[in-house]
This record gives C-alpha cells, sequence and structure tokens, in this order.
C-alpha cells in the first residue's frame, strides 16, 4: 500500500469527473431536487417532512454513490486500464481506498448541499447536530461506494451494473424502516431487516432527527454502517485479479 | 547470457479452449523480437502470460530472473494490450501523469515519452478527441513510462500511417539497442522484416524461431508471408541457430 498511489488514484477520478459536468450536476443537484418535492408534497401535513426527511438524507448519498462507483469501476475494468494498473506496482488496496477517497470527497459536498438545503429553506426539524446529520450522509455515501466497487465484479456490461440498483438497493429500501417501521414486519423479514446495512443508516439518520444527544444507537448503527463499508472493500479488493482467465 | 524472458511449457486454457499447450520459448534482451501469427493464434495470450495477468494451466514463466507477474516485475515491464487502455476523458498528458505517478517515475519522464511516439502537439487533448492511431501511441506512451528493461507490445502499429509506422519501430530498435527485450507482435506479415527475430505462431504453436533473413533462405521463400505459408504447408518447423 502507498499513500502516493492512493492519492494520484483519487485525484484522477476527480479530474475526470470535472470533464463530465452533467454527471456531477445529477450527482449533487437530484438529492436536493428529490428533498424539495418531498418537502412540497407534504407542505400541508406538518411534521411528516420532518421524520421522512431524515431518512431519505442517508438513502440518496448512498444510491448516487452506488450507482456511480459501480458503473465508473466496471468502465476500467472493461476498458483495460484496471488490467494495466495491476501489471504495474499497484496495490489492490490502493485502487479501492483511492475510490472510495474521490468519492467521499463528492459525497462531502452532496451531504453539505443536501444538508444544507433540508435544515436550512426547507426547515427540517432537527434536534441533534448538523455535523452529525453530514457525518452519517459521508459515512452512507462510502457505503454505497463500497458495495458499487463489490457488485461491479459480477456485472459485465454497463446495463447489467445499473440493474443491480433494483436488486439490491430496492429490498434495502423497502425493509428500512421508512414504509413500515421495521418492529412491525412480519418475524422473518424483521430478521432479514436486522442484517441488512440500509435500516442502520436510515436509523441512524432518524436517531439525528428526533435527539439532540449522541445515543448509543447511533455509535451502533454508525459501526454497522462504516462495517458493511469495510466489508464491502475487502469483498471488492477480492474480486481484483491480477491475473484473469 | 540469461534470456530475459523464458517460457517453459507454457499451458493456457481460455473458456474451456486450450489456446497454448506446452509452448517454450526464450526473448533476449537487447533484440527486437516479432510475435507473428493471424489473429486468434494466440499471440496476446501469449503476452497476457508473459507480463503475468493471464492465468495459467501450467508451465512457468521467468522475467528478468524472476517469476512473471511477481512484484519485482511489476515495476520493470512495460505493456501495451491491443486495445488503447488509456482514460478517454483525462488528456495525453494527464493520462501520462497518473501512470507516472502509479509508477513512481519522474515528471520528465512523461515529456520523453510522449515526445517519444510524436504526441507532443496533442499532449494537451482528451484522449477521445483523438484519432485511433493517436490513441494507441498515447497507450504506447505509458509503457514506456521509466524506461522498462523488457516491452510487451500487443499489435502497436496497428492502424498507423506509414511514416509513423517506420518511425515506431526505428524507435523500437532504439530501445532493443540500449538493451530491452522488445516483444511486437502484428498480424501483418510485411512487419516481420523489420525484427532482430521472428516467432511465427499458428494455432498456439510456435512453426519458426528465426532471423528474418535465415527464415527466408532456409524455405527459398521471397517475403515471410510466403515462407509463413510453405512451413505451415509443408508442415515442418524451422528453428534456426539463435542470432
Amino acid at each position: 500500500m502507498s499513500p502516493r498511489i492512493t492519492v494520484a488514484v483519487a485525484t484522477r477520478i476527480l479530474r475526470q469527473l470535472r470533464r463530465d459536468p452533467r454527471t456531477v450536476a445529477l450527482m449533487l443537484f437530484v438529492p436536493c431536487l428529490l428533498l424539495t418535492l418531498l418537502w412540497w408534497m407534504f407542505s400541508d401535513r406538518p411534521g411528516v417532512f420532518d421524520s421522512l426527511g431524515g431518512p431519505l438524507l442517508a438513502l440518496f448519498p448512498f444510491t448516487v454513490m452506488f450507482l456511480v462507483t459501480s458503473v465508473t469501476t466496471l468502465s476500467e475494468r472493461s476498458s483495460g486500464t484496471l488490467e494495466r494498473l495491476l501489471a504495474m506496482p499497484m496495490g489492490k488496496l490502493d485502487f479501492l481506498l483511492g475510490y472510495a477517497l474521490a468519492f467521499g470527497v463528492v459525497a462531502v459536498v452532496q451531504a453539505a448541499l443536501a444538508v444544507g438545503l433540508s435544515v436550512g429553506p426547507l426547515g427540517l426539524d432537527l434536534a441533534g447536530s448538523v455535523a452529525t446529520l453530514g457525518l452519517v450522509a459521508v459515512a452512507d455515501a462510502l457505503l454505497g461506494t463500497a458495495l458499487g466497487l463489490f457488485v461491479s465484479a459480477f456485472a459485465r456490461t454497463e446495463f447489467q451494473a445499473v440493474q443491480f440498483l433494483p436488486a439490491l438497493v430496492i429490498p434495502q429500501l423497502l425493509l428500512c424502516g421508512i414504509f413500515v417501521p421495521r418492529d412491525s414486519l412480519p418475524g422473518v423479514l424483521r430478521g432479514i431487516s436486522n442484517g441488512l446495512p440500509m435500516s442502520y443508516a436510515v436509523d441512524a439518520m432518524q436517531v439525528v432527527t428526533a435527539t439532540s444527544e449522541w445515543t448509543v444507537d447511533l455509535t451502533r448503527d454508525l459501526l454497522v454502517v462504516l462495517g458493511y463499508a469495510m466489508g464491502g472493500l475487502a469483498l471488492g479488493a477480492a474480486t481484483l485479479r491480477r491475473r484473469t482467465a | 547470457m540469461n534470456p530475459a524472458v523464458r517460457v517453459d511449457g507454457l499451458r493456457v486454457v481460455r473458456g474451456g479452449r486450450v489456446v497454448l499447450d506446452g509452448l517454450d520459448l526464450q526473448v533476449r534482451a537487447g533484440q527486437v523480437t516479432g510475435l507473428l501469427g493471424p489473429s486468434g493464434c494466440g499471440k496476446s495470450t501469449l503476452m497476457r502470460a508473459i507480463v503475468g495477468v493471464q492465468q495459467l494451466a501450467a508451465g512457468r514463466i521467468d522475467v528478468l530472473g524472476a517469476p512473471a507477474g511477481s512484484s519485482a516485475n511489476r515495476q520493470r515491464i512495460g505493456y501495451v494490450t491491443q486495445s488503447p487502455s488509456v482514460y478517454g476523458n483525462l488528456t495525453v498528458v494527464e493520462n501520462l501523469r497518473f501512470f507516472g505517478a502509479v509508477l513512481g517515475t519522474p515528471v520528465a519522464d512523461t515529456i520523453r515519452s510522449i515526445d517519444q511516439v510524436a504526441l507532443g502537439d496533442c499532449a494537451d487533448q482528451v484522449v477521445d478527441s483523438l484519432s485511433g492511431g493517436q490513441r494507441s501511441r498515447a497507450s504506447l506512451a505509458v509503457a514506456l513510462l521509466g524506461t522498462p528493461a523488457v516491452l510487451v507490445l500487443d499489435e502497436p502499429t496497428v492502424g498507423l500511417d506509414p511514416v509513423l509506422r517506420r518511425d515506431l519501430w526505428a524507435l523500437f530498435h532504439t530501445l532493443a539497442g540500449q538493451g530491452a527485450a522488445v516483444v511486437v507482435s502484428s498480424h501483418v506479415m510485411d512487419e516481420a522484416e523489420r525484427c532482430d527475430r521472428l516467432l511465427l505462431m499458428r494455432t498456439g504453436e510456435i512453426v519458426a524461431d528465426d532471423s528474418p533473413a535465415h527464415l527466408l533462405a532456409a524455405t527459398g521463400a521471397k517475403d515471410v508471408e510466403e515462407a509463413f505459408l510453405r512451413i505451415v504447408e509443408g508442415s515442418r518447423s524451422v528453428t534456426g541457430a539463435p542470432t
């Protein structure tokens, strides 16, 4: 592992993103537009946006980063640049951490915009601190990045990579407690929900919006989300093969 | 002198098909070795194996005295894949700086590599906006970073104009003259005469291993294409003394 190479990878990805302003705009502003839409939908029903806004702040960074990372890594795999890099003195971890670092930076910007908009103009009622909210959002983004890196190994084309979103993300969305409180789910589904990272991401957001203190639950939620992110990176590293068939 | 690349009993299976079966060969430093044969004959697979990115079913490959693909060799091999592997949405310079940072080569090396492939005029252009030939030269420039001791170039001159092709072959000879082992593949037989040594390949086997002049003399052919045909149709393999 070498910090020089990790930083080189991250800088390169950010430079590539700069050449693609449309993607950057979509990554940064679509969450803001969706939050505004949600606020508008419930503008006549006080309290609803306050309870839904937090969970959605967990959802956007996760989903967007999952998509962007899986597609970019896949194109790196199929264009031959990954093979070239792995034939060079490039550690697998350098590669993965470079991606995590670059998209982590994007996630910070995205979270700052979405959190700023929600707490400011949209008037989200937040009991905890804005910084904690931002921290949870960045952790969720890292989780999305890590899982996106992992699933890119199982897709041959961009078309397949995009299909992993409904396959892997929507079930988590349905079971994470936004639609039905997790305690009211049928037993088996509650068990499954307890094993899914998004449940903890959403729970963390609910804690931050509802209480001003840093609770044990919040620590647990963050650790689970980061643990899944680390696990995703480790699995991602296992899918990077220097020798292929 | 020890060979720069030594392949013993190489066997590669891809997608259930045996591509190479019990291949032996050696590549010397200071020479341009041409790997010629029709497409699908196993040239790229052999090159991937030498670089160390190909899974092997059996056999052993040593490059500069260390197993192919070992971490020591990752710094010492320049590799160009058939389709250009550079980032399309970065400029030529940005691509080279990035790969240079991975290899830990000085910035001056970036400029030297770009000049060697004659891409100075479009160094600040985004790769996607370049022609196919320019893109493959950008990819070649990456392989030249750090002046590697072994260069493995998979069809680096395809689609280039004759002047550039001549210049690149001159570059390959210069690099070989400086002591590098240069392996260049091509499916165009007329490039054969530019090599110091030829390995003719067909359906996963090396059917001839000789210098172009010896090969022509041994087969009585007037060009390498005809020599290839004579060997294949006469089903006899020509192996001359190492030059």
